[in-house]
């Protein structure tokens, strides 16, 4: 790699007489200090209400509250039955620039639903969140409006959703257990099929 | 000959032709469902109205037969409102389960409604409730609610294949498409009604949601199923392996050619390729566990050398003109070698249409190369020679010894010569048997040309690359006879062509721009077999 060489201004000897450059400093902390415990006290006495005050979120303990339209996690939508409303169209997969969408359909027992996704992932190392899945799907089966925004993970592998964590966002790595009772392929069993169809209500007449 | 004006176009035409054929002529698309070159001609689904000039109403060009000096327009605002009317009767009861359907992207409803349709739905009733995912037959799926009733299936069964399964049940909007009681759908080209459907009412059960339609590359070939050579597009998918089990051939679908198979594709052709992803030789294989080309070209050629002309070939009709040259000129001519393609015929199916018995697709170049047929050596005479210990060498190209000539002789054959290469695309008996194996490209993964039995010779293209480390047969042949010191000056099949298009007189003057995407006639008449 190439070295540039950046060469630090020569200080002027206002600015080495050291103390003004202190009280300079403090000058403009000390005026956004009083600024804003001036303007808190109005807002306390309903006054200057039109001008914004600073605050402090004591994140992570504290969250910031999210726009209605911020797209943040990913989740799958369900049906009445705990099924995801998903049916394996595959748009999403097909409009996704960042081609982290992947989806294997599958046949569904109820002819009038037909397809569904036997595996759904989704791969947060590679999403750009554009958002474009959720606009593109014809059955409001994802959306980006879990809230969830702490996203790190210790590999890439970890960053790798699947259907689990994608139809329930309260759900935390590692997932250990699975209990979806439609067949699907899973992290869980090390991407094999898992579930049946026993004892999830048919919509078939 | 009648002659009519079409948007301003003069032409004439045929007596008893209809507009739709004669727009046809001048490459003017006419929208239509139930007209299909092929078939008869129903008249019902009236898409394809135009306007001719001095008719109180618009007409449907499928059903009008052509007059003298007759003004057709095929475009215009009232032609388009009169299908756009059509097309909203025609959607009022369809489902619109586009997400799921596997016609979506290739469905002509939707094509249809983009081109001209894009109305606003005023059907505020109920939709009519029919079957779906009703199962026809081994290959056929049919969704009753998407049908439209062009009768295009009803119509093939009637007349292609002439075995009627298909009828229209029940009157006005209770009519739907089925098949009749107790009858299955599995004639021997079941699955052509899938191609001809326009929309997607019935779809294929070996492709149900294996891809979506835009996934899907194509490439044109030739089936190499059987003789004939039926040409078709194979549809593959090479950037998501997650889909169809990471195989890269998804589907196959016939490719129009007025002089071999029109429309048409039997089942046997569509649904034959499965071994191109399935249990594939990956890897060379030979004395040593980690052999590699190189080892086995260097070591094969000096055992070759020392053989003489003590040297077996047995050839295959599954192989191109191209290598069949190659292996004439390498093992035939440079080592004196016995070849032979001609081994004992398998039993096979056939019929009046498409079906040929013979499931090889390239036995009449092979019989022009002079390597099956009359006066060509025979197969066995060289396994017997091999067994009686008058052979050093044995090749086999993708043959089985032991389903062709018996276990025990294939077994004796291996044991007695010294050297017994199996050069082939999958795994089979013989190749368990030999001492060298080489993996070979499938047949859509190198190009080259074909002879059908008809003394057509097509290009059967390349659609992907070879899996693995399997390698062309050309390229193979090419680099042995570099280490067998009679290199040719050829490096790909082209030059190969241009060489095999000299050397033999059948051939004479054809080139892979003469053949292009549909195939010709073999040169001289009389070497037509």
């Amino acid at each position: 790699m190439a070295t540039k060489v950046v060469r630090r201004p020569e200080l002027t000897f206002w600015e080495k007489l050291y103390l003004p450059q202190i009280y300079c400093g403090l000058k403009i902390t000390f005026r956004h200090f009083f600024k804003n415990l001036g303007l808190h006290i109005a807002h306390r006495l309903g006054r200057l209400k039109h001008l914004r005050a600073s605050i402090t979120y004591q994140y992570p303990e504290e969250l910031r509250p999210l726009m209605s339209r911020y797209r943040s996690r990913h989740r799958l939508t369900l049906r009445d039955d705990k099924t995801p409303r998903c049916v394996g169209c595959m748009l999403c997969e097909t409009v996704c620039p960042a081609k982290c969408i992947t989806i294997v359909p599958g046949e569904h027992p109820d002819p009038h639903v037909e397809k569904y996704p036997i595996r759904f992932d989704i791969d947060l190392g590679i999403c750009v969140y554009c958002g474009y899945c959720v606009e593109v799907c014809p059955e409001d089966a994802i959306r980006m409006d879990t809230g969830i925004l702490d996203l790190a993970a210790y590999s890439r592998e970890a960053m790798r959703l699947d259907i689990h964590e994608l139809m329930d966002p309260e759900l935390r790595k590692p997932v250990n257990d699975c209990s979806l009772t439609f067949p699907h392929t899973c992290k869980v069993h090390g991407g094999d099929m898992k579930g049946s169809w026993d004892g999830i209500a048919k919509t078939a007449d | 000959m009648p002659k009519l004006t079409i948007d301003g176009r003069e032409i004439e035409v045929a007596q008893g032709s209809t507009v739709i054929q004669a727009a046809e002529q001048l490459g003017i698309f006419v929208p239509r469902y139930c007209y299909h070159s092929g078939l008869s001609i129903a008249g019902n689904c009236r898409i394809c109205l135009i306007e001719v000039e001095k008719f109180p109403k618009l007409q449907i060009a499928c059903n009008t037969p052509v007059g003298e000096g007759m003004v057709v327009h095929t475009k215009g605002d009232n032609v388009e409102d009169g299908r756009r009317a059509v097309l909203e009767f025609l959607l009022a009861n369809h489902p619109l389960d586009c997400p799921v359907c596997d016609q979506s992207g290739e469905c002509d409803l939707q094509n249809f409604y983009l081109n001209f349709g894009l109305y606003d739905p005023r059907f505020r009733e109920h939709k009519v409730k029919k079957n779906k995912a009703v199962e026809l037959g081994p290959h056929v799926m049919l969704d009753q609610e998407r049908c439209i009733l062009c009768s295009r299936c009803v119509r093939f069964t009637d007349e292609i294949t002439k075995t009627g399964e298909f009828g229209i049940f029940n009157r006005g909007d209770k009519a739907e498409l089925g098949i009749y009681p107790d009858d299955v759908l599995d004639n021997a080209y079941s699955a052509n009604v899938v191609d001809i459907c326009p929309v997607g009412a019935l779809t294929e059960r070996d492709f149900r949601f294996k891809a979506r339609v835009w996934y899907l590359s194509s490439t044109p070939t030739v089936c190499n199923g059987c003789s004939k050579g039926c040409n078709i597009d194979m549809h593959y998918v090479l950037d998501r392996p997650h889909l169809n089990d990471g195989a890269r051939m998804v589907r196959v679908k016939p490719r129009y050619n007025a002089n071999v198979n029109e429309w048409w594709l039997c089942d046997e052709g569509r649904y034959g390729l499965g071994w191109i992803d399935k249990d594939r030789l990956t890897s060379v294989r030979g004395p040593s566990a980690d052999a590699t080309w190189d080892d086995a070209l260097s070591s094969i050629s000096i055992a070759l050398k020392q053989s003489g002309a003590r040297i077996g070939v047995i050839a295959s009709a599954q192989l191109t003109n191209e290598e069949l040259f190659l292996v004439r000129q390498v093992f035939g001519k440079g080592l004196g070698a016995q070849v032979s393609a001609a081994v004992p015929e398998q039993p096979g199916t056939s019929d009046d249409f498409l079906i040929k018995a013979d499931k090889n697709p390239n036995t009449a170049g092979a019989t022009l190369m002079g390597l099956a047929g009359d006066g060509a050596s025979d197969a066995s005479q060289i396994v017997d020679d091999a067994c009686a210990g008058k052979l050093d060498a044995l090749w086999v190209f993708g043959h089985d010894l032991a389903a062709l000539f018996g276990e025990e002789k294939a077994r004796q054959a291996a044991d007695k010569v010294s050297l017994l290469v199996y050069s082939g695309t999958n795994e089979n008996p013989t190749a368990a048997l030999a001492h060298w194996v080489l993996p070979s490209a499938a047949y859509v993964e190198k190009d080259g040309t074909f002879v059908s039995c008809d003394g057509h010779v097509q290009r059967i293209g390349f659609a992907f690359a070879p899996l693995a480390d399997s390698r062309e047969d050309w390229r193979l042949l090419l680099q042995l006879a570099e280490k067998l010191e009679q290199p040719f000056e050829l490096r790909a099949p082209q030059d190969i062509f241009k060489a095999l298009t000299e050397a033999e007189a059948a051939f004479a003057g054809l080139t892979y721009a003469t053949i292009g995407t549909h195939g010709v006639g073999l040169a001289t008449e009389a070497a037509a077999p």
